[in-house]
């Protein structure tokens, strides 16, 4: 069995920043591997390792800057990594759902594997969408938000679905398909030195739109983000200020009030 | 005009209160350029959730009597024909675990641009200005989409529907196609039970990611057994096995309300939110002073963690 494992390079932003125009301006941010990807490579490289899969290959879509983060993967396990990047991507503030779909289609499509896992969400944009819009444009079965997955599996795949409030759904779903997971799923590794070597001379295929056939019309996003803002704070919080053992006898003080601890 | 087709949730025999907020969504949207709003209400007892969901403002209810639980073919397939059928401007559906199963296939099956999580909805009749966060809630965004679209509308964002209403209810003859049914739910299981319930104590002492180390948890557990408090926790920290599931607070935890919670090192982002807003008095301590958590703490201390944790406890000690 193949698995194909969508991995992004997310933005973070440090505590304290500045937004300039419709995004944060550069010197704030930060970049690192999608917390929620982690768990799906992890997921992917157990399923190796237990016989199950015989090829893990990872896609991204991100400038050549991200090849770090990606190299993670590889590091961790995966066998071989796929980047698409493209000058007509060079200008695009944010890559909504219906593009990425277009072009993470036309890599699983070339590729053929028989279970894509993608992340629940990218941690930066959030949209939580595209492992769901991809296998809906293959024709793939999807399930979304996967905290488990039994590694005994062939033509189907038995997950456990987290819903909200505790409760988790079992469910089969048949092959081939996407599942998108979720943090806690398993206790993604850290790479090893020897797997950081490795991961070096580990095939890193860099390909343009028109290398997988997709037009470059794909990435005009539908979606235009048209402004970004701090949030208004509603809260009428109070804050302490001081060292620590003034404010922790604020909050002593406090909690004394309100008859704790007494 | 702007007609919206909105998508209610439900689980296990129970409508989820997102299925009245989204009433209260599609009519605001439909009220700006006078449209009419829609309801689909899929799978189970539909009968007895289209008289409960008619409130003040829906102006159809369709029904689809098929099958008793959500299955995500089901409703992809079923909200694809009643767009064919009513034409509807935007479809709405929660950004529930299971809207984020089903939206984006409806979005890509129509050929509709989709945007996810909106916690604000602006319409002309043309543009949708969709309001949304982007990186944990540190910032907002607006976003525009031309013509149809599909958008999923985040939970406890607007007030619910109240009211009765006089919705005509419909039975829609859905057409589903069952070999295109390519999952089957075998079940349910609840899990984060135990001995402890969180959900009891009057004071939680809640720890997440800004702890660093399991070995630093003795911190938490110190400061909580000065205060006779309870130790709770953000996701990760379950995630990564430092603490059993019964201590999640949030969407996937539990929910508390709590006299007091001393939310420590937790950025405070909406899926954590959801299951502690309700808490009395509100304490964050962050050394992050723009944090979502300040937001909707009464009290805050932005401060490193290591430094007041200790000098907190020996106040009780
Ligand atoms: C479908 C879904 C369901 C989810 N369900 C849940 C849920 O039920 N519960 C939940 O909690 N999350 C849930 N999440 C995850 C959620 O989105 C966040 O990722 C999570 O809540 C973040 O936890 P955190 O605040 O502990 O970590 P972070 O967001 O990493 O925040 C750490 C905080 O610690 C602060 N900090 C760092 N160092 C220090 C220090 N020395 N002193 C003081 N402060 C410090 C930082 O400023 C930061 O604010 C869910 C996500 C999804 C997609
Ligand atoms: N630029 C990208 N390149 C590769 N995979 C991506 C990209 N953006 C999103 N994904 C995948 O889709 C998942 C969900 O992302 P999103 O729908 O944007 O929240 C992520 O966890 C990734 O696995």
């Amino acid at each position: 069995m193949k698995i194909l494992v969508t991995v992004k390079e997310v933005a973070t932003v440090e505590d304290e920043f500045e937004i300039e125009g419709t995004g944060i301006a550069d010197q704030y941010l930060g970049a690192d591997l999608n917390e929620w990807d982690d768990y799906a490579i992890e997921e992917a490289v157990q399923l190796q390792e237990a016989g199950v899969a015989d090829e893990v290959v990872t896609v991204t879509i991100g400038p050549e800057e991200c090849e770090q983060t990606i190299r993670q993967a590889l590091a961790k396990g995966a066998d071989r990594a796929v980047r698409i990047w493209d000058d007509s991507l060079e200008d695009v503030d944010l890559l909504d759902v219906g593009a990425k779909t277009e072009i993470l289609s036309a890599v699983v499509e070339e590729e053929d594997p028989d279970l894509v896992l993608t992340g629940v969400q990218a941690g930066d944009d959030s949209f939580g969408a595209t492992g769901v819009s991809v296998a809906e444009h293959l024709g793939y079965q999807w399930g979304a938000v996967v905290n488990h997955l039994e590694h005994d599996f062939d033509d189907a795949a038995s997950v456990r679905r987290e819903l909200e409030g505790g409760v988790e759904e079992l469910t089969e779903i048949e092959l081939p398909a996407v599942l998108t997971i979720q943090t806690g799923i398993n206790e993604p590794r850290y790479a090893s030195l020897r797997g950081i070597r490795q991961a070096q001379r580990k095939e890193l295929d860099v390909k343009a739109l028109a290398d997988l056939g997709v037009d470059e019309s794909a990435v005009d996003a539908e979606l235009e983000l048209t402004d970004m803002y701090e949030p208004e704070s509603e809260s009428d919080v109070t804050t302490w200020e001081g060292s620590a053992e003034e404010t922790a006898g604020e909050l002593a003080e406090l909690l004394r009030d309100k008859g704790v601890a007494q | 005009m702007t007609d919206i087709l909105a998508v209610t949730d439900h689980r296990r025999g129970e409508l989820r209160d997102v299925s009245y907020e989204i009433i209260t969504a599609g009519r605001q949207l439909a009220n700006e350029t006078g449209g009419d709003l829609h309801l689909a209400v899929i799978s189970g007892t539909v009968d007895e959730f289209a008289e409960k969901l008619n409130r003040e403002g829906v102006d159809a209810i369709h029904t689809v009597d098929y099958g008793e639980e959500f299955n995500h073919d089901v409703y992809t397939q079923a909200i694809s024909q009643l767009y064919d059928e009513l034409a509807p401007q935007y479809v709405l559906a929660p950004n529930s675990v299971n809207g984020l199963d089903y939206a984006p296939a409806v979005a890509t099956q129509l050929d509709l641009p989709i945007v996810t999580d909106t916690i604000d909805l602006e319409t002309d009749g043309e543009t949708l200005i969709a309001t949304r966060e982007m990186y944990g809630g540190k910032v907002e965004t607006t976003n525009e989409l031309e013509g149809s679209a599909v958008a999923t509308i985040r939970s406890a964002e607007w007030p619910q529907a109240e009211g009765t209403g006089d919705a005509a209810i419909e039975a829609f003859d859905a057409d589903i196609d069952e070999d295109a049914i390519g999952s089957t739910v075998n079940g349910f299981e609840e899990v984060g039970g135990g001995d402890v319930d969180i959900t009891e104590a009057d004071v939680l002492v809640s720890v997440g990611r800004g702890i660093e180390e399991e070995d630093n948890l003795p911190l938490i557990e110190e400061l909580a057994d000065a205060l006779s408090a309870t130790v709770s926790s953000s996701r990760p920290i379950v995630d990564n096995g430092w603490l059993p599931k019964n201590r999640q607070v949030g969407q996937s935890g539990k929910v508390v309300t709590p006299d007091v919670y001393i939310a420590i090192g937790i950025s405070g982002a909406v899926q954590h939110v959801a299951g502690m807003k309700g808490s009395d008095t509100i304490v964050a301590i962050n050394t992050d002073p723009n944090a979502p958590i300040m937001d909707i703490a009464d009290y805050a201390i932005v401060d490193d963690l290591f430094d007041v944790v200790p000098a907190l406890t020996e106040e009780f000690q």
